[in-house]
């Protein structure tokens, strides 16, 4: 009875032990970044051989051949150049080859043109693109604090895929009961959105669009919202659930951005979170007026469950990494997309009101 | 003073480990022996050099005062002193000091001619604290992944670490080491008031005897673990309390650098439904 016991014991703890392993990943290939002071536990933990996975897909395409300097301009030669008028033609054919490159490569031309007559404007994926390039041009020329001077070209996002890989719709989930039971926060569920964790996890709808997007800065002090003070914890579990989607979208945690011995506190975080904050402010500019407005010209099937427009959020640009495509520069060689002119020949206010009155109170918070 | 000539009756020669009859003596009441000397030396000597690094330190503030691992730049070197040296000398104080405790309970208890289930146990949360100071530095590369010596800071360290993996709540081992830390609660609990209710019968009661204690839990819940047992399942409760910590920790890094939520995916994607 007594071996019994003890094989069957020990039985159980090897396979105990079995399961836990296969879960694991070898301690191997480490490698550490401290990201505040020493002792403090702000550091990235990577290992090499995931870090090269995460990139064994990724390929920065060669930059195509310059454009000739001289030239008639495209828009008086070609029909229904709205945005792109300004450049030669020798530079807006090197552009419409990158941009087929980056976006389109099997598709070919026709993704976005009818065959035979270019300057139709039937093919939706064409009023799109011409967003796109606006949008473009709006990043890389308003949201330099969140940019730099690396900027964005659509490769950024697309990656070769006529989609980008990471795009987001409104997620009302499974259909709920009434009353108390309407919503469930995203309890019993392993969100995507939020790194298989048990939190809300449609971040995207609240926090990203709108006129008055839900506040993320929220520091809750009591379990209900009294006095002059709002927020509670389910604030918080939303929070939480858009910071893990920010993390997982930039291959981080949440030492990045934060000392969490006071998350709100701005003086002791590192400054790669005024970098985020800008970031914020720019998915929210870029989705209520770029790519929310483009709904109309979407077919059916570009559409999410509620008939909503593909939007953006953090993944989209950054696919996983800290810096898009692993840092590689390729706007430089794209000054064409700077050149990019605003229908009806006006640049359009893109920082809305919103964005100037959450500035000034980033000031003062 | 009565119960003090009481206690000398057991104080008998030999047992020790090192040092044969040279430190076989008691003061006061405590057994000092060789391993008595070294706890006192390291012990000493670490706190003293804390108060050294408090000094140098910006703050007397006891909450405040920190004395922090080195950059993760020196590796697994030496760092100079002022710059996470001192924390690397009073870990070595303090492994030296917790190690040479458990050895003088090993030396006491070969006196007695007892078990060695006390040393082993401590022995346990040693393994804790050098888990986190050692073992998963060494395995990390850099000592500076050690927590530092202060009352707040070590908190922060806590908090940062755990926000390393975004979640920390789904670290399995994590899991099991709150739920034996509560379940060593709840028997020490339910142990301490059945022994302190069979002690305190109704005036002009005899104390009750074990026979009751184990009536009371079959009454209860059907079933009582004994006299005996109760203590072996308590220290194992206790000892896989510290156990799991130690695992949390040290899976954290080296064996898993992505948010803790994620890890639980091989349960999504079990066979039998992905």
């Amino acid at each position: 009875m007594k071996t019994m016991t003890r094989k069957t014991t020990t039985v159980a703890a090897l396979a105990g032990a079995a399961l836990l392993m296969t879960g694991c990943e070898l301690p191997i290939g480490i490698e550490t970044e401290q990201t505040g002071y020493r002792g403090l536990g702000m550091e990235q933990v990577t290992k090499r051989h995931l870090e090269a996975m995460k990139r064994s897909g990724m390929e920065i395409p060669d930059p195509e051949r310059p454009a000739a300097a001289a030239g008639p301009r495209a828009g008086d030669i070609y029909e229904n150049v709205k945005v792109l008028g300004d450049l030669n033609i020798s530079e807006f054919n090197r552009l419409m080859n990158a941009i087929t490159a980056w976006v389109a490569p099997e598709e070919g031309c026709n993704y976005c043109h009818t065959p035979g007559n270019f300057a139709d404007e039937d093919v939706y994926t064409k009023i799109v693109s011409r967003r796109m390039l606006e949008m473009t041009y709006t990043i890389n020329n308003e949201w330099t604090a969140h940019v730099g001077e690396t900027g964005v070209t659509c490769y950024t996002c697309h990656m070769g895929n006529p989609v980008p890989e990471n795009i987001w719709y409104e997620d009302p989930g499974f259909k709920q009961a009434g009353g108390f039971a309407a919503s469930r926060m995203g309890q019993n569920l392993a969100g995507t959105n939020v790194a298989s964790a048990s939190l809300p996890n449609d971040v995207f709808t609240p926090f990203l669009q709108g006129d008055e997007p839900k506040n993320i800065r929220v520091t809750p002090r009591t379990s209900l919202p009294m006095g002059d003070n709002p927020y509670n914890l389910v604030d918080a579990e939303w929070v939480h659930g858009l910071m893990i989607h920010f993390s997982k979208a930039l291959g981080a945690n949440c030492t990045t951005c934060h000392n969490t011995n006071n998350f709100p506190e701005w003086q002791t975080s590192p400054p790669q979170r005024v970098t985020a904050w800008h970031g914020i402010e720019m998915v929210r500019a870029l989705n209520n007026q770029y790519l929310n407005p483009l709904q109309p010209e979407y077919p059916d099937y570009r559409l999410g469950p509620t008939g909503d427009a593909p939007k953006t959020n953090c993944a989209t640009c950054h696919n996983g990494f800290q810096l898009p495509l692993d840092r590689a520069q390729m706007l430089k060689d794209y000054p064409e997309l700077n050149r990019v002119n605003r229908r009806g020949g006006q640049p359009e206010a893109t920082t809305s009101a919103a964005a100037d009155d959450v500035e000034a109170e980033a000031v003062e918070g | 003073m009565s119960m003090l000539s009481f206690e000398k009756r057991y104080r008998v020669r030999g047992g020790t480990l090192i040092g044969g009859d040279l430190f076989d003596f008691w003061v006061g009441p405590f057994y000092v022996g060789f391993f008595g000397v070294l706890t006192a030396f390291f012990a000493l000597l670490g706190t003293l050099l804390i108060v050294w690094g408090a000094a140098m330190g910006p703050t007397w503030n006891i909450w405040q005062i920190s004395i922090n691992p080195p950059d993760l730049s020196y590796g697994l070197g030496f760092a100079p002193l002022t710059e996470g040296g001192l924390w690397q000398m009073i870990t070595i104080c303090a492994l030296g000091a917790f190690i040479s405790w458990a050895l003088r309970q090993a030396e006491i208890a070969r006196k007695l001619g007892m078990g060695l289930h006390i040393p082993i146990a401590f022995s346990v949360a040693v393994f804790a604290y050098f888990t986190l100071v050692v073992i998963r530095p060494v395995l990390l590369g850099a000592w500076g992944h050690g927590f530092p010596y202060g009352i707040m800071s070590h908190l922060d360290w806590v908090s940062n670490t755990g926000y390393q993996f975004l979640h920390f709540h789904y670290n399995p081992a994590h899991m099991l080491a709150i739920a034996f830390f509560f379940t060593t609660a709840l028997a020490l609990s339910l142990h301490g008031g059945l022994i302190l209710s069979a002690t305190n019968p109704k005036k002009g009661e005899p104390v009750k005897t074990p026979e009751y204690e184990d009536t009371f839990f079959r009454d209860v819940v059907g079933y009582s673990i004994g006299a005996l047992g109760i203590h072996r399942l308590g220290l194992f409760l206790a000892l896989s309390a510290a156990f799991w910590s130690a695992v949390c920790i040290v899976i954290s890094g080296p064996f898993w650098t992505q948010s803790w939520p994620e890890w639980w995916n091989w349960w999504l994607d079990l066979p039998i439904w992905a």
